[in-house]
């Protein structure tokens, strides 16, 4: 679906922030792109619906190569959630604001209509349907941009940081709507440093330090590799932190889930005693 | 955003940098009133050449150029509308006298003489440092607070306009299509969040001022005070020096022109 | 219980409404934090929580308005009887985005602010902004502008802005939002710093408890307005409350709450990894 092939790009202002990524994403795909703040993540995924275009190597967007078209073209295929909700709100009504995309696009009047009715819904937001985008909470703002972006179903959903700020059943909600996503068949990319909730969606991640991927992998591989870890500046989880404590016990060290802890646990006093 | 660049204020220091601006301003004021003092080509020539060394000594000559390149537009203009109209007015129909083509020049190169003066007082003075010389001179707080955080801010923002532009161009919105009324349509998406997020960033500056004990005295204290240097008194000397000598040669020194400089 | 002489900050039946709101945002609020501790805020968004520590600065009810009832007392003093100005002595406050707390052009010149509009002089305030760059661990940083640093070097710089007024409390709500988790453990170390070795009061709102329960010794969790638990950490983070609320209780306890359910019975309630790594230790060689 998105294949980069030995991407290269380096800012008008000399700094070179990817130094050769090659990475393949498939359909319906979860993947996890985590690193510390300025590892490249984020101009990463601005290559896949071609906010940016790479300074040497290729970008392919199912099948068609990024400097081929426009970024409205390849929006209609690659939906792209931004950190902060405040920078896409303008319209006066949430109802305006998820359909704007729609109108870029060309839907037809009735099509829009329905793909409304239908994000706003699925964002639990109907409520706010004549609301002021402006006077909605924090957490609302970021529903209605989910929405917006949602509405016109993209193949791709890519989010930037969404757990920034969330309280915890705010990301456990954000986490069964992946899941939901993916059941659709959607490819869904999250570039975050939150390795808790990584931890809890456990799915493929792409670690990635100074502009290169130092690691690629499942979750459960990657997060309890303390080199690779101390590499790209994050914490294990602390289910993980917890076993690496205790490797004399014979315990395995891949564990970043709490209930496999504790199957682990049983397991081994079962089988002491 | 290139147009901001200028403002990404490149921590240079030089011996020009380093002067105080209150004594800077003052030498650009006396450029100032030399320049409007002489209608005649020959001193404006000189007085063009005046601030040159100080561009070089600052190194400030690649931004220099930027900006006078900047400012011949407006000369081209300056010259064109003051040749045609006197030309019109006072010798029509003859054949235009040099002396009009001289006047015309020095009319063009005083406005040239005015933008370099200040040009090279804006490249060589930092924001922080006019923010302070302006602190000094006993502008109220408000204004000279105002003026240092809306420059501080002025990448911020601009970064800023360029993320909501991404966001929005990643919903569709193309900016480059469409005829003018479209085209201008197009950035209210961009123009709103910009609008709403500095009214936001403002509450929030407004909140950690309180925060920090704004207003809690009549007369504020500073980290830093501007000293005169012994390179501040010389520019002032200079300068001072420079409008007496100006002012005597306007009173009493007839000015050839350059026509009959060339002539000779 | 607590040491009516030792509490830096009272509150009684604080309630609070903002201009125009229908519903109060905190409702009889009921808390004593005491000199020195580490208090970690918390609650689902919306809480009530950052309402909560703009009433400790005076921004609530002088910046903001609205209807206070109750009464609030910080270091002494009751907070709506004093200006803004005079409460920023003794409490200071640290917000969630580093962008918008820094409006100087260098970062001495930042630190220095606060000083400055209480007129201090010089020499006392060039030693206080060493003294506070020192503290925070960014004396390099002193001369760049703040556009050029990263979140986590800004939310320090902010941090030294408050610590040169010398408060004795200090808030800092949700600090490291928008931080890595490197950044965010820089930050997490300086809070402890001038908790352990300065003896200052520290507030922390925070959602991420895994990464401030190392540090706290207190812990209040708020829930639509309202305080529900108010105690040690252990106690707190175990509560059924807490996770009816939602709360994100750190791993650590989550684990020994279930091993507890499958009949595992840690000796005490971990809060953090390395209690939970000897505690599962101790279990595990018993057999």
């Amino acid at each position: 679906m998105i294949e980069v092939k030995d991407l290269y790009f380096t800012y008008p202002t000399g700094v070179e922030a990817l130094k050769g990524i090659t990475l393949t994403i498939d359909d319906g795909e979860f993947l996890a792109i985590m690193g510390q703040n300025g590892a490249g993540k984020t101009t990463l995924v601005k290559h896949f619906n071609g906010l940016l275009k790479s300074t040497k190597g290729e970008v392919v967007v199912d099948g068609v190569s990024t400097r081929e078209v426009s970024v409205a073209q390849l929006a209609r295929k690659v939906g792209f959630v931004f950190q902060n909700p405040d920078h896409q709100l303008f319209c006066e009504t949430v109802e305006e604001e998820v359909a704007f995309a729609l109108r870029n696009f060309g839907f037809e009047e009735n099509a829009i209509k329905k793909r409304v009715d239908w994000a706003l819904n699925l964002l639990d937001v109907t409520q706010y349907r004549q609301t002021s985008p402006f006077m909605l909470s924090g957490g609302e703002r970021k529903r209605v941009a989910l929405a917006s972006v949602l509405a016109w179903d993209p193949q791709v959903v890519i989010l930037d940081e969404p757990t920034i700020g969330q309280d915890h059943q705010q990301k456990e909600k954000l986490r069964q709507f992946i899941v939901q996503l993916n059941a659709q068949k959607k490819t869904v990319v999250v570039v975050t440093h939150d390795v808790e909730f990584v931890a809890e969606c456990n799915p493929r991640v792409v670690l990635m330090s100074g502009g290169k991927i130092v690691a690629e992998g499942l979750a459960e591989e990657i997060l309890t590799n303390q080199k690779l870890v101390a590499q790209a500046s994050i914490v294990p989880p602390q289910i993980t932190q917890i076993f690496l404590g205790l490797p004399d016990l014979g315990l395995p060290t891949n564990v970043i889930d709490v209930h496999e802890a504790r199957r682990i646990l049983l397991d081994l006093l079962e089988g002491a005693s | 955003m290139s147009m901001f660049e200028g403002f990404r204020f490149r921590r240079v220091s030089s011996v020009i940098h380093r002067l105080d601006p209150r004594v800077k301003f003052f030498f650009v004021c006396v450029l100032f009133v030399t320049a409007i003092l002489f209608s005649k080509l020959t001193p404006l020539i000189l007085l063009f050449f005046v601030p040159l060394p100080f561009v070089l000594v600052a190194g400030v000559q690649r931004e220099w150029i930027r900006s006078m390149r900047g400012a011949l537009f407006f000369a081209v203009v300056i010259f064109l509308f003051n040749f045609v109209f006197t030309y019109f007015y006072t010798q029509y129909p003859q054949f235009p006298s040099a002396s009009l083509l001289e006047r015309s020049l020095a009319m063009t190169l005083r406005f040239l003489v005015l933008v370099e003066s200040f040009s090279v007082f804006f490249l060589t003075t930092s924001p922080d440092h006019l923010g302070l010389a302006l602190e000094q001179s006993h502008v109220p707080y408000e204004f000279c607070f105002a003026f240092t955080t809306a420059v501080r801010f002025v990448p911020v923002l601009a970064d800023e306009a360029q993320t909501i532009m991404d966001a929005q161009k990643a919903r569709g919105l193309e900016l480059e299509r469409g005829n003018f009324l479209k085209r201008v349509r197009n950035y209210i998406p961009i123009l709103i969040p910009l609008i709403v997020g500095a009214i936001r960033r403002s509450l929030e500056l407004a909140e950690a001022m309180e925060s920090r004990a704004w207003g809690a005295s009549e007369k504020r204290t500073n980290l830093y005070v501007l000293k005169l240097k012994n390179t501040d008194y010389l520019l002032a000397f200079g300068s001072v020096l420079m409008l007496i000598f100006a002012v005597y040669v306007w009173l009493y020194v007839p000015v050839p022109s350059l026509i009959t400089l060339l002539r000779l | 219980m607590a040491n009516e002489t030792l509490a830096v900050i009272k509150t009684r039946d604080l309630t609070y409404t903002y201009p125009g709101a229908t519903k109060a945002s905190i409702i009889d609020v009921s808390i004593t934090i005491e000199k020195g501790e580490f208090v970690v805020l918390t609650g689902p968004s919306g809480c009530g929580k950052t309402t909560l520590c703009r009433c400790f600065n005076g921004l609530i009810p002088l910046f903001y308005g609205g209807k206070l009832e109750g009464e609030v007392v910080v270091a002494g003093r009751k907070v709506a009887d004093h200006p803004i100005y005079e409460l920023a002595r003794h409490v200071g406050l640290v917000f969630q985005n580093p962008e918008n707390q820094l409006f100087a052009l260098s970062v001495e010149k930042d630190v220095a602010f606060g000083l400055e509009n209480l007129a201090v002089s010089r020499d006392e305030m060039r030693k206080r902004v060493d003294w506070a760059l020192q503290t925070t661990g960014i004396e390099e940083l002193s001369e760049r502008p703040p556009h050029e640093l990263s979140g986590g070097q800004q939310q320090r710089v902010a941090i030294a802005c408050v610590l040169a007024m010398q408060p004795e409390v200090m808030i800092l709500d949700e600090p490291t939002s928008f931080l890595d988790p490197v950044g965010a453990q820089k930050i997490f170390e300086v809070m402890n710093e001038l908790n352990k070795k300065l003896g200052m009061t520290i507030i922390l709102v925070e959602h991420r408890l895994d990464l401030a329960s190392k540090y706290a010794n207190h812990v209040i969790v708020m829930d639509e307005g309202k305080v529900v638990l108010d105690g040690e950490p252990r106690g707190v983070f175990n509560s059924e409350k807490a996770r009816l609320i939602g709360v994100g209780v750190p791993k650590a306890t989550r684990l020994y709450q279930i091993l507890r359910e499958s009949g595992i019975h840690l000796d005490r309630v971990p809060v953090t990894s390395e209690e939970a790594t000897s505690l599962l230790r101790e279990v595990l060689k018993h057999d």
